[in-house]
């Protein structure tokens, strides 16, 4: 436990910085990608999106780590889980409060971050063994990686599905006067998985050593 | 065994998790309440804005100046729904006047009659938006009427605009609803909405007419009572179809578009 007492040590750094790329939830660890699929259509509902997965992840992972010690093993599984769904309760009545038309929007899958394989993944794979600073970083890190993935699918999908980004017009469409002709497929959630599916082949052609060896 | 194993100690700690996640969700929802509400508020005069053209779909504005616009251009008046008669002023305080808490109170409202657009409750007493741009006293330039009612995954509640024939429709939102994102969701589209404006809420003997119809509609003056169809969302359209003939029926603003309609001619 030497790395845990430095604030930002060997053990803190890896902490963060691993799950963006060499260990992404989505592309490597194949984790959360339901939600993926349904709030990529626009990029700023996967941004709103991210910044709350990665706040859900970052807080049960501090709480779950703090408690680790304390829980009986026989029913750390649903601690975990009450932990996590008060955390998506809270993140939902702020985004009311405060970001009402994006909640209208977004509500639904809100609600669903209680079922992200992320953050109960990260809670019981990595919350449960290490101290809370370093846990609370691996929370942020893998929302990071969950988000960049999303964000990164949400830009290709409205862009070729829309012709726009944050919902600004980028690539004039046909219907509005201008020459591109929107792909509708790429508004429907199977586009999500193609577009994941190629990340996924791009990462991995990137970084040989991510792949499985058969 | 270690002493966090035990039963006793198990059972204390599952209370104790209960018991402080439990305070911390009741405090985020009791703290952010008022705020909630009053967005809530806000977007619903959004939407009568949005029906009655004052506001466009991409303009961006903010919450104090959507207030001073609905405020500036609109009058909320309270009718009788059995009569279609307006309630005097300052029986009631029509602007706080909550309609959906009413239509749940059983001594503000009554059981609907049997409807296919499945409206089970109908409050005594229904809020109409008139745009009046601030002159007193005259015939209103367009009137905004709640409508609401089950399309397919659920309630769908908007507004819709009229012109003071009560008859032409000059626009339409949706505030809440529930369907499929892409396919009946596309309801909420502006460009969909857009459709409705310029046709005919009823026929020549004033019964409701119209319909969203399977496939493509005419334009307004050669096809005044049909709408487009969305397609993948039949289950949608015709909830639609039948949210409007309810509203448009005895049973909803018939008679106070009867009134206004005859009020507007002398």
């Amino acid at each position: 436990m030497t790395a845990s007492t430095s604030v930002f040590g060997k053990h803190e750094r890896a902490a963060l910085i691993t799950p963006v790329i060499a260990n992404n939830p989505i592309g490597v660890q194949v984790l959360g990608i339901c939600s993926a699929l349904a709030v990529t259509t626009r990029v700023d509902k996967a941004l709103v999106m991210a910044i709350g997965v990665t706040l859900v992840t970052a807080f049960a992972n501090l709480a779950v780590s703090l408690v680790r010690n304390y829980t009986p093993s026989s029913i750390r599984i649903i601690v975990q889980l009450a932990i996590i769904a008060s955390l998506v309760i809270m993140v939902d009545q702020v985004l009311k409060a405060f970001l009402f038309e994006i909640s209208l929007e977004l509500s639904v899958f809100v609600g669903l971050i209680i079922t992200n394989c992320i953050v109960m993944g990260r809670a019981e794979g990595y919350a449960m063994q290490n101290p809370p600073w370093a846990s609370f970083l691996d929370g942020i890190g893998n929302g990071l990686g969950y988000g960049l993935v999303l964000i990164l699918v949400a830009v290709v999908r409205e862009l070729l599905g829309a012709g726009k980004l944050f919902g600004v017009t980028i690539l004039t469409t046909q219907s509005d006067g201008g020459w591109y002709e929107p792909n509708g497929l790429m508004l429907l959630a199977p586009s999500a998985l193609f577009t994941i599916a190629l990340l996924i082949w791009l990462l991995r052609t990137w970084k040989p050593e991510l792949q499985e060896k058969s | 065994m270690p002493k966090t194993d035990s039963t006793r100690y198990t059972f204390l700690f599952a209370a104790a998790v209960c018991v402080v996640c439990a305070l911390l969700v009741a405090a985020s929802a009791v703290g952010l309440r008022e705020r909630q509400e009053n967005n809530q508020v806000i977007y619903r005069q959004k939407n009568v804005l949005l029906a009655a053209g004052l506001v466009k779909p991409e303009q961006k504005v903010s919450d104090r100046e959507l207030q001073a616009i609905f405020d500036q251009n609109i009058v909320v008046r309270l009718i009788d729904l059995k009569t279609g008669a307006l309630v005097p002023e300052g029986k009631i305080d029509a602007k706080s006047y909550d309609q959906k808490k009413a239509r749940n109170d059983p001594a503000q409202s009554r059981v609907a009659p049997p409807n296919p657009a499945l409206v089970a409750r109908l409050p005594n007493y229904g809020a109409v938006y008139l745009v009046t741009r601030g002159v007193k006293d005259t015939p209103p330039e367009l009137v905004v009427l709640p409508i609401e009612g089950m399309a397919m995954w659920g309630t769908v509640y908007g507004f819709i605009a009229l012109d003071r024939d009560g008859n032409t429709v000059r626009g339409l939102t949706f505030y809440d609803q529930k369907e499929t994102p892409g396919l009946g969701g596309e309801i909420g589209n502006p460009k969909w909405q857009a459709l409705w404006q310029g046709r005919k809420a009823y026929d020549a003997s004033w019964e409701p007419k119209l319909t969203v119809i399977k496939g493509q509609a005419g334009p307004p003056d050669k096809d005044p009572h049909r709408i487009d169809g969305l397609s993948g969302a039949t289950i949608t359209s015709n909830g639609i179809s039948r949210v409007i003939a309810f509203w448009f029926s005895r049973d909803g603003y018939a008679p106070y578009l009867k009134q206004l309609r005859e009020g507007a001619k002398s």
